[in-house]
């Protein structure tokens, strides 16, 4: 390396190779209780449906697999090596209690169909977190069923088109900035709305003529993400819903970046009349390599009676129970409840903060990006100048110039010993660099990324090629992406 | 980059190289480089009816797709099987590689394309944004 | 705030360099009228020690140690320890989705591994790196067979899970997509009568569960062929994954949407599970969710990436197969440890304990009440009918710690007093035996009890 980094040094790791080659006949890490029931004839019983063969799954033993998959995780980049700061995707620190908590006996193995008797444990859960969301959104009422953000949406969506319908107008179109995440068109998509793109203005926000133009009585909803992809509060909020409400449309809130807002705003407030929330974003329950997550949807009164099913309600006894009869639900977005292990995560998270820390850590949130933004300015291009909220999103101009791309900035990066921030995303920025720190970013940390960025943007001016073919410390260098997608090998298969 | 005199070209990119009542179509050199390496063509059967400047197919890279539109109208007679094994071809050789051959509705809306000088023009103008 | 990495002087000397008076000055772009200027009414700020008390006082209401026969569509199987400790490395918990793959290459080798027992398992050719869960996972599979066919309208199964159904005619409602449903006849299975006659030219596709939600093993390869011969696409939802350890994989699906929450997945009250679409490579450029690819770096040496990104809604945008972003990696990480330990002999020994559990449950319970459906195969559920209410049946039942099958009258009121009683390895025989004893005391006191009645009636 030209410049040396304080933030990593290289270390030996293990090879590794795929669990099937490991396999041979007779290893074993099973070993199942005597069968205190008459065996069985497995042929009498299933005739022809019987299986034979398991063909090439693995034999292997206990000990193997503890070092097979110790093996694979060392070759990850994670939260608790270091700041991640993935813009848009707020990967904050993943509070540990809250895995204890998820496995608790009667938690964990709680049956979704057990009686509403020895289910009140589980039900005031669902009830404490549904209220507190509640309070933290401004929203009158909530469903936790959806399982992601984008499953979220479509369960907004469907609310969105219940209620025109219900109204006797079947509306066509949905509002998108160019600015949004791809999820919302695709979900408009899915929900059978065509997508009408919303053009950002030049600061980046929405472009309040455009929307007049745009808006009449055929559009359902905008969808609309604020703090918006660029990290920037959509300062003309009240405008944006009053001309939608004017025509009869609804506010559609992606709450993907409500790390920026808890505690000291709430959508509830500001004219939103459908909003998902991301709890494996803002409130803290793991990523896990891309999920599970969990999509709970805040809804408006008049939006209710379309709530999928079953919704919790508390009994006149005090205890709490599911209402099925619901006539004009759009029905059930998924089996059960939803991701119920998020939801005790999140609320172990929120009652862990209480009110203040929730507002401490949206303060640092935001203190924390307003930092890069100043100790990357003028070193990076900065496309929008207006204030940054809980992210900032710079771009490649500069380094372009001399050939290295946000993708080779980012590759650069690792090498650094950090995640990379997210790459040509917005779309509105071209070689877009999206960086989210999080609260969870001491200043010594927020300070060693800052000395690589600018360590990185003089390598690109002395040795741009060495920037570009990076990264150079990681047991792979950068794949074949082009031969992975012409012919997909997408399985392993015993070589004959 | 050199374009060849006897296609007409579309502002999206894609050339067509008539022959009496039919044509085929592929897309030009500048849009092979502007998405980088092909990794999957997705194509109309024959039989199927294109009309002019609608979409029939698409083109990807690994991280882009990109919607192909029809210079001009007609049946689709033939299509180039070889690309779906080998869609490097067209990164290799667009004008070479054609996607589609049809019968030509109207010969006469050729008119309305570019040439190849035109064309060139074009992409001189657009490359410089 | 104890997650909170920073003291009042970090934040002044950040201020200042900012150049920001105060934090304040910060949130200054949201107009003021919208501010918050109050706490939020959440609970107080609590000690971990006060967490750890709330949660356990929920889990002891949730009532822990029960023995359960409940299945339908969430399984208690047994659940091996190292699957707790490999996931809860921070290195796989707090990844999040392995974009950039020279720092993913566990992640992305862990998907690769799971496609490949996935598809091993159900027979297919490719499996993606999961979806939601079952219920979603299956509308995703019917609509995937809507592109691939260019028809539109769907045939279901009465014998597919109720919630299932319900999630499919969610989604296909706004679709636009019609629904059929056909009947299941005495033995369990689905009527092909029936069936035969639901299927129209605009039929994309038969969507069938085996085990179906009564536990009977549906004759899939038969469903298949009607299908085929109209054109129509078999999607084959799999809800107990355990089955496939001894049940013939349904080769004649076109696509497969599985849960794979039996697999080492806690029940959790319902989720986070692990859905999963398997299907044959034809079709792979129209599949949801994500894919891991192998290829090799600039030294020749094996890697993985995510790949056919392009179906995806990141790039493709409304035209995507899918909205679907965030999956269940962790979720499919548990199952694929699942897989490994118990692997190509042990996932068929324990499919065989389940097997002989339930073949001995049914047989016990037929002889004090009514086994429905004993004319097919099944897994590791059954129904019984018993002449007497099965909530009252099942409150009884509760007072001894266990909890009794799921009663169908909710989704199946024409099977009257009946219930899908469910056993997995974990289901003791003195258990099986406590439970068919309260079944027949149950039916016992009901006979006396009708056998009285007319007398009463004359002494009135």
């Amino acid at each position: 390396m030209k410049h040396m980094t304080r933030k990593a040094t290289r270390h030996v790791n293990q090879n590794e190779g795929l669990i099937f080659e490991k396999s041979s006949p007779g290893k074993a890490a099973w070993k199942l209780a005597p069968l205190d029931v008459p065996e069985v004839d497995t042929k009498e019983l299933l005739g022809s449906a019987e299986r034979k063969d398991l063909g090439n799954m693995p034999e292997v033993s206990e000990i193997e697999i503890i070092r097979h998959f110790t093996r694979l995780s060392t070759w990850n980049y994670a939260i608790d090596l270091g700041m991640y700061p993935l813009g848009s995707c707020t990967m904050k620190y993943n509070p540990r209690v809250n895995e204890a908590v998820s496995r608790l006996d009667g938690i964990a193995n709680a049956h979704p169909y057990q009686p509403e008797k020895t289910s009140q444990g589980a039900l005031r859960i669902i009830k404490t977190l549904s209220d507190c969301l509640l309070e933290i959104t401004g929203m009158d009422a909530i469903t936790l069923q959806p399982a992601a953000g984008a499953h979220g949406e479509l369960t907004g969506l469907l609310l969105v088109r219940a209620y025109h319908d219900a109204q006797g107008s079947s509306r066509k179109k949905v509002l998108i900035p160019d600015s949004a995440h791809g999820t919302n068109p695709a979900t408009a998509a899915m929900v059978g709305y065509a997508v009408e793109n919303l053009k950002s203005s030049a600061q980046g926000m929405v472009d309040i003529g455009a929307l007049e133009a745009q808006m009449n009585e055929d559009v359902a909803a905008l969808m609309l993400t604020n703090p918006n992809t660029l990290g920037v509060f959509e300062q003309d909020i009240h405008k944006i819903a009053e001309l939608l409400h004017a025509k009869g449309g609804l506010l559609y809130m992606d709450g993907a970046n409500m790390n920026a807002l808890v505690g000291k705003v709430r959508p509830g407030d500001f004219g939103v009349d459908v909003m998902h929330l991301n709890l494996h974003k803002t409130f803290s329950t793991p990523h896990g390599g891309g999920g599970p997550g969990s999509g709970p949807v805040a809804i408006k009164k008049q939006l209710e009676p379309f709530l999928p099913k079953p919704v919790l309600i508390s009994k006149p006894d005090g205890t709490l129970g599911f209402d099925y009869e619901r006539p004009q639900s759009i029905g059930r977005v998924r089996s059960f409840y939803g991701n119920f292990g998020m939801f005790v995560r999140a609320l172990a998270y929120i009652l862990a903060n209480g009110p203040d820390g929730l507002r401490q850590t949206t303060e640092d949130a935001v203190l924390n990006a307003n930092y890069i933004r100043k100790g990357l300015e003028g070193t990076y291009d900065l496309p929008y100048s207006i204030p940054s909220m809980h992210e900032v999103v710079f771009s490649d101009k500069i380094q372009a110039r001399k050939g290295a791309r946000t993708m080779d900035l980012a590759k650069r990066v690792i090498d650094y010993g950090f995640h990379p921030y997210t790459t040509a995303f917005p779309l509105i920025v071209p070689g877009a660099m999206m960086i989210e720190p999080t609260e969870s970013e001491s200043k010594e940390e927020l300070d060693l990324f800052l000395e690589a960025m600018r360590s990185i943007a003089q390598e690109v001016e002395e040795d741009a090629e060495l920037v570009k073919t990076a990264p150079h410390s990681t047991r792979v260098s950068r794949l074949d992406e082009t031969a992975a997608a012409r012919k997909p090998v997408l399985r392993w298969k015993p070589t004959p | 980059m050199s374009y060849p005199a006897d296609f007409k070209y579309t502002k999206e990119h894609e050339w067509i190289k008539p022959d009496g009542g039919t044509a085929t179509i592929g897309i030009t050199t500048y849009a092979q480089d502007s998405l980088g390496d092909i990794v999957f063509v997705e194509l109309p059967k024959p039989g199927t009816e294109l009309s002019a400047g609608k979409t029939f197919g698409s083109v990807e890279s690994v991280k882009a797709v990109s919607d192909l539109y029809a210079p001009a109208s007609g049946t689709v007679t033939e299509v180039n099987a070889d690309l779906n094994t080998h869609p490097e071809k067209i990164n290799k050789d667009a004008h070479g590689s054609w996607m589609v051959k049809i019968k030509l509705k109207d010969a006469g809306e050729l008119n309305s394309l570019l040439s190849a000088a035109d064309y060139e023009k074009f992409v001189a103008e657009e490359g410089g944004h | 705030m104890r997650y909170l990495p920073k003291s009042p002087a970090d934040r002044e000397a950040m201020l200042k360099t900012i150049g920001a008076r105060s934090i304040d000055d910060l949130f200054a772009p949201i107009p003021p009228e919208y501010r918050l200027n109050r706490d939020l009414k959440i609970p107080r700020q609590m000690a971990e020690s006060e967490i750890v008390d709330w949660f356990r006082e929920r889990s002891r209401e949730n009532g822990d140690g029960y023995a359960t026969f409940l299945g339908a569509g969430a399984y208690y199987h047994y659940r091996p320890v190292i699957i707790d400790s490999l996931i809860s490395r921070g290195e796989f918990l707090t990844a999040y989705t392995p974009y950039q793959a020279e720092i993913s290459q566990g992640t992305l080798q862990s998907i690769f591994e799971f496609q490949t027992m996935i598809s091993e398992l159900t027979g297919m050719e490719v499996a993606n790196a999961s979806m939601y869960d079952g219920s979603t996972a299956a509308a995703e599979a019917v609509m995937m067979a809507v592109r691939l066919t260019g028809r539109r309208s769907v045939v279901v199964a009465r014998s597919v899970h109720p919630e299932y159904r319900q999630v499919l005619s969610t989604y296909a409602f706004h679709q636009g997509m019609p629904l059929a449903t056909v009947p299941f006849k005495d033995n369990g299975r689905i009527d092909f009568k029936e069936l035969e006659a639901a299927i129209t030219s605009d039929t994309a596709c038969v969507l069938v569960q085996s085990p179906n939600f009564f536990g009977t093993i549906e004759d899939v390869e038969a469903i298949g062929e009607l299908a085929h011969s109209k054109g129509a696409m078999l999607v084959v939802a799999i809800a107990e994954a355990i089955s496939l350890g001894i049940v013939a994989p349904p080769k004649a699906a076109d696509i497969i949407a599985m849960e794979a929450q039996s697999f080492g997945v806690p029940l959790g009250f319902g989720g986070p599970y692990c859905g999963v679409i398997a299907t044959r490579e034809a079709y792979v450029r129209q599949m949801p969710g994500r894919l891991v690819g192998q290829t090799t770096d600039r030294n020749g040496k094996r890697g993985f990436v995510l790949t056919l990104a392009t179906r995806e809604q990141h790039i493709r945008r409304e035209k995507a197969t899918s909205n679907i972003c965030t999956n269940q990696a962790l979720i499919a990480l548990m199952a694929n440890i699942f897989m490994t330990v118990y692997g190509k002999v042990g996932l068929k020994e324990l499919a065989k304990q389940n097997l002989a559990k339930t073949a001995y449950a049914a047989q016990q319970f037929a002889k004090h009440g009514k086994v429905l459906f004993s004319g097919a195969p099944r897994f590791n559920e059954f129904v019984v009918q018993t002449t007497e209410d099965p909530y009252a049946i099942n409150a009884r039942i509760l007072g001894h710690k266990i909890v009794g099958g799921l009663p169908l009258k909710k989704f199946y009121p024409e099977l009257g007093n009946a219930s899908v009683w469910c056993c997995t390895e974990l289901t003791s025989r003195s258990i099986i035996d406590t439970a068919v004893g309260h079944v027949a005391d149950s039916e016992r006191s009901v006979r006396s009890a009708q056998q009285e009645e007319p007398a009463e009636e004359v002494t009135r």
